[in-house]
């Protein structure tokens, strides 16, 4: 039990070595005792690849070789890189293991843990430099980024309270509640001002002001952590690997506003994440740091998860209230705005995960310390899911306006197998794609909403030379029909019209006057539609539209899928003077289409495959046979 | 996203009852429990077919229509019964860009089954999943707990033959 500052303090400085220990460049051994530490990402992605596994394997082999008194292995949040996973790393020189598989594992106990010889074929390869190892902050992946929400993810065990608290975990809880005034708290983060990270960015500061404002009563603080937007995953990486941040924030957010309760809303489809949610409230509570008289005062403050069953529209706040009251979640119009009645009809404060994880560093670290990052009007860093045709698919921190090209080229590692980026999409299916010309763009909230796409909660995803962008806002466009909760009709019938006009246009049917209806109504649906889902939907079309309209052109002019995607725009051809005539092809294809022509290229021994192209039903099948020769081309 | 009612016959059990009639002992008294109700409900069924619906509504007091209105509105309540191996595909983005929309081809052929259904001998269901966030792995798929990542088509065949 934690009763007042001077019980957190001494647990601060019991595992505060430990944690400097696992930071690159401390020379502090945590208890004399413990010479490595290894790291084992427990995140989703590298769980789906067995590094639960490999933990247990890890720790019989340490024991195996009667070391587990000099090693300890922590199995942490998500270290970012989840390209490379599952990822291994060991302090306190920073090795950085990739693609790390259940045989390799004996052989790093023995020969690294043991001998003390990193085992370099199993290492990420740009992190060896000669004889030379570099530790994983030196990698380009790492150097640029700048980490604040994500900073106890791949440092701290999420099951552990004390190692949290190592990292100054709940002093800002504490400082709130002995040394300011709710007031005091608002104003800290007005100052610093952070915009919500899960969306329409709205200051932060001033939402909880609102909601101060309110009659004292029963008030509410809620958490946003249903990440519907499909390639984001940053919410859940900071639930699983630094779940008390949250609390912690929450508390604060608590005592700023006057509420004694708070509801966590996680996607029922982040298993790990609300497993260690759960487990961090609980041991909060035993230690007294959720529940009645706080750190020995008058405070108190509770909260409690609700699962999500799968439905996009809950990430929008009023729709989320709806469905943590157990109904349809359904949006309902604002105003009134949830800081004046929101869930069961008392004043709400609704933020996302990662807004929460920069409250409490605000308030130990001070609003000009928050502020120093950023751009003028997008203050601190914003976490992005890197993903699609990129090399360091991943988690990244970087602070507000750095490039677009720095981020996808240095951070990213550009795109593979050479080929050349054509744009990004951010904001997921509410946002758009910035075009390569675009490049350059400094990233923050302003600059991409005049991109005419969005910062969104951070799904960034890359685009390369063989993504048709037509296929791409179709797709979208396919999620958000999908998800209309059909209250309102602007986006439950437009979004359905507009789908069918692209339909017609990727299958080779549209006629140039499709361009001119798909605007019109686009901007009907952006300006009638009930809530945020409706009033963005169009946004994948509209952005489209404005930097690949050629790409429209030629859908509908030429009857040609530039990319080579819309299947019933291109066919599969052989060139008959690079055919081998090996038959490869042939015995691929599942619908007999590919036959022997009677025609011998110069030099060739054996007669040119063709393609019959009323056969052939475009699978691909036949693409990867003829990689030596190339002679299978979409035309 | 709509949804249809299975064709398939309700086999409830006696014990399956009984766990569902504590679940909504639990939950009762609790402000908004119908979703933790329902959620529950379909970890003792596998689904949440109308008779369940049905003693839900009873026990709790309210119309049928308010269930089945929440039931039907989320993706994760199914309303039909799933494979001994339910075979789902990410299509969320990150796994689209990387040609799972190949893979969902290809298993409709291999399995002969189009998404969202179940073939005849129950063995197999498959269905299109959002995001899982592996992205890392993409274009990934599940089998029941067991992800598979970094695919191609031709790893299919294999992948569904291990649970034939």
């Amino acid at each position: 039990m934690i009763n007042n500052i001077a019980d957190l303090i001494k647990i601060r400085d019991a595992y505060a070595g430990k944690i400097a220990f696992r930071q690159h460049g401390a020379e502090k051994v945590s208890d004399g005792k413990i010479e490595k530490h290894v790291l084992i990402c427990g995140g989703t992605g590298c769980t789906s690849s067995k590094s639960v596994q490999i933990k247990e394997k890890m720790e019989a082999a340490i024991k195996a070789a009667g070391i587990e008194e000099k090693v300890q292995v922590v199995l942490t949040g998500c270290f970012g890189l989840c390209a490379l996973g599952p990822i291994v790393i060991v302090y306190p020189e920073g090795t950085f293991y990739s693609r790390i598989t259940l045989d390799s594992v004996d052989e790093i106990v023995n020969e690294h843990l043991v001998n003390g010889n990193p085992v370099k074929k199993y290492l990420y390869s740009e992190t060896v430099k000669g004889d030379q190892i570099l530790s994983l902050n030196e990698t380009t992946f790492y150097k640029k980024q700048k980490r604040v929400a994500l900073r106890n993810c791949g440092v701290i065990d999420p099951h552990c309270i004390n190692e949290y608290i190592g990292t100054n975990g709940y002093l800002a809880l504490a400082k709130v509640v002995t040394e300011m005034t709710p007031e005091d708290v608002i104003k800290e983060i007005l100052d610093s001002g952070i915009r919500g990270r899960g969306g329409g960015g709205f200051p932060t500061g001033r939402k909880w002001q609102f909601a101060a404002a309110q009659p004292k009563g029963q008030k509410y603080v809620v958490c946003n952590g249903d990440e519907g937007d499909p390639g984001a995953f940053m919410d859940r990486s900071i639930l699983e690997g630094d779940p008390h941040a949250l609390i912690e924030a929450m508390a604060i957010a608590g005592y700023a506003i006057g509420a004694n309760e708070g509801y966590v809303y996680v996607r029922a489809e982040y298993p790990i994440a609300v497993n260690r949610l759960q487990n961090a409230i609980d041991d909060a509570r035993r230690e007294g740091l959720l529940g009645k008289n706080i750190l020995g005062t008058d405070f108190e403050f509770d909260m409690q998860i609700r699962l999500g069953a799968g439905a996009f529209v809950c990430g929008e706040e009023t729709a989320l209230l709806t469905s943590i009251e157990g109904n349809r979640g359904e949006p309902r119009p604002r105003p009134p705005f949830p800081a004046v009645k929101g869930l069961w009809g008392k004043p709400t404060i609704i933020n996302n995960v990662e807004t929460y994880a920069n409250i409490p560093q605000i308030i130990l670290k001070g609003a000009s310390w928050f502020s120093s990052m950023g751009t003028e009007r997008s203050k601190g860093t914003k976490v992005f899911a890197l993903g699609g045709k990129i090399t360091n698919t991943g988690l990244v921190e970087i602070p507000m306006g750095t490039t677009l090209r720095e981020v996808v080229e240095e951070i990213g590692g550009g795109i593979p197998n050479g080929k050349k980026f054509k744009a990004a999409q951010t904001g997921g299916p509410s946002g758009g794609c910035i075009p390569a010309s675009k490049y350059d763009v400094e990233i923050d909230y302003d600059n991409l909403i005049a991109q005419g796409s969005m910062m969104g909660s951070g799904g960034l995803i890359v685009m390369d030379e063989d993504t048709c962008m037509v296929d791409l806002a179709k797709f979208f466009l396919e999620f958000t029909v999908d998800e209309s909760c059909g209250k309102c009709a602007p986006c439950r019938i437009g979004t359905v019209r507009l789908l069918e006009i692209l339909n017609k246009i990727t299958e080779g049917n549209g006629e140039m006057e499709d361009l001119d209806k798909l605007e019109e109504l686009a901007n009907y649906i952006k300006s009638a539609s009930l809530c945020g889902l409706g009033q963005t939907a169009p946004n994948p079309v509209l952005s489209t539209l404005a930097n690949f309209r050629d790409e429209y052109i030629a859908h509908i002019v030429d009857k040609k899928c530039p990319a080579g995607v819309c299947k019933k725009l291109f066919t599969y051809k052989i060139d008959l003077d690079k055919c081998m005539g090996c038959g490869l092809c042939a015995k691929q294809c599942p619908a007999d289409a590919i036959s022997r022509t009677d025609y011998v290229a110069e030099g060739h021994k054996l007669a040119s495959m063709q393609i019959d192209s009323t056969k052939c039903v475009k699978c691909g099948a036949c693409l990867p046979s003829c990689k030596k020769f190339q002679a299978i081309y979409k035309g | 996203m709509k949804k249809k009612m299975t064709t398939v016959s309700f086999n409830g059990t006696k014990e399956q009852e009984i766990a569902l009639d504590k679940v909504i002992a639990e939950h009762k008294d609790q402000k908004g429990a119908l979703m933790a109700i329902l959620q529950k409900a379909q970890g003792i069924y596998g689904y949440l077919p109308i008779e369940v619906q049905q003693h839900i509504a009873l026990a709790m007091d309210i119309p049928l229509s308010e269930v089945y209105g929440v039931a039907s509105f989320y993706s994760q309540f199914i309303l039909n019964p799933k494979g001994n191996h339910a075979v789902s595909v990410c299509l969320g983005t990150a796994c689209y860009v990387k040609g799972a929309g190949l893979l969902m081809d290809k298993l409709e052929s291999v399995l002969g089954i189009k998404n969202g259904e179940i073939t005849a001998d129950r063995k197999f269901s498959l269905d299109a999943t959002r995001c899982i966030g592996a992205c890392g792995l993409a274009p990934v798929l599940t089998v029941n707990e067991e992800v598979y990542g970094r695919l191609t088509p031709d790893m299919i065949a294999g992948i569904i033959a291990k649970y034939n």
